[in-house]
């Protein structure tokens, strides 16, 4: 995979962009709004929200590894600790934090 | 279309071809998409032969190698940590169909769980196909939500002091754990290492199996 040259690097703090748009889109509803940080970037990649319909993808927009604390993503869960949840998120969904 | 379809032949095919329950609107769609295909010559039946052993060829075995393998072999799992597909291609499996694969290392204190709570995405071409379960909206739901629920239900009970990490697998890496090598098995072979890994060991909802003690 092609090194990113991209707006985030590992250990960026970023927010999950809360828009609400239609058509394929990848970024789950249950971390929008959500603050977590770049733990890797994993490089260039076709955007689905364009091959979803027919589209050819381009341009490639940069991908990252994006590390949540469950008990920020979720008000119940339990136990309080350590446990973190991983999403593969692309740039334009991620704003500074 | 053929005029061979009328219902007296179409009788006889379904049942000598045909699973003998009713067919569902879209395995009926399937199949004539298929027949059509054949017939246009867009496909052969050698084609499709060939792409269903292709896809059974896949199994969980495969993880099953790269793991004993990297539990043996410190160089080696250093190299499928760094560049799972190479190290793929060093153990003759194909991994070529993957987008991008990503090996995530169980520790002591560490264990990762993989889902895709979109669809299904899955290693299939190192795993083939997914069981019922991960593609079930249940686990779906709760693998990101309650980690330590679902694992309890597969009779895995994590202590609070290990962390759990869980990968929801949204965009083109496709994800495989490597599991922590069991206590007490030194000294085993790679093919008896190869069999305490579990498919589930492989997608994180448990361990894998413990050392048996020999007799």
């Amino acid at each position: 995979m092609s090194l990113a040259v991209g707006k985030y690097k590992a250990g960026d703090r970023v927010r999950v962009r809360t828009d609400d748009r239609p058509g394929h889109v990848r970024t789950p509803y249950y971390v929008r709004g959500k603050n977590g940080w770049v733990e890797r970037v994993y490089g260039e990649f076709l955007n689905p929200e364009s091959l979803g319909h027919g589209g050819d993808g381009l341009p490639q927009r940069p991908l990252y590894l994006v590390g949540f604390h469950q008990n920020e993503v979720w008000g119940e869960y339990r136990p309080l600790g350590r446990d973190k949840l991983f999403v593969d998120i692309f740039e334009h969904w991620l704003d500074p934090a | 279309m053929s005029a061979d379809h009328g219902a007296g032949a179409e009788a006889v095919e379904s049942k000598h071809e045909r699973p003998k329950h009713e067919l569902s609107a879209h395995a009926k769609r399937v199949y004539a998409i298929r027949d059509l295909l054949l017939e246009k010559g867009v496909l052969t039946k050698n084609d499709i032969q060939e792409q269903v052993e292709y896809m059974e060829a896949r199994t969980p075995a495969n993880g099953a190698r790269l793991v004993a393998r990297a539990w043996v072999d410190a160089g080696f799992k250093k190299r499928l940590l760094a560049d799972p597909k190479a190290a793929c291609a060093e153990m003759g499996i194909d991994a070529t169909s993957l987008n991008e694969f990503v090996v995530l290392e169980n520790t002591e204190k560490v264990r990762h769980l993989v889902v895709c709570t979109l669809c299904s995405c899955y290693p299939r071409p190192i795993l083939g196909r997914p069981p019922d379960w991960y593609k079930s909206l249940n686990y779906r739901a709760r693998a990101v939500n309650d980690p330590r629920g679902v694992m309890r239900e597969f009779g895995n009970e994590v202590p609070d002091d290990v962390e759990i990490r869980v990968h929801d697998s949204t965009a083109d890496m496709r994800y495989l754990v490597l599991p922590l090598r069991p206590k007490g098995t030194e000294g085993m072979s790679e093919e008896e290492l190869q069999r305490l890994v579990i498919r589930d060991s492989l997608i994180g909802v448990v361990d894998p199996l413990p050392a048996v003690p020999k007799q």
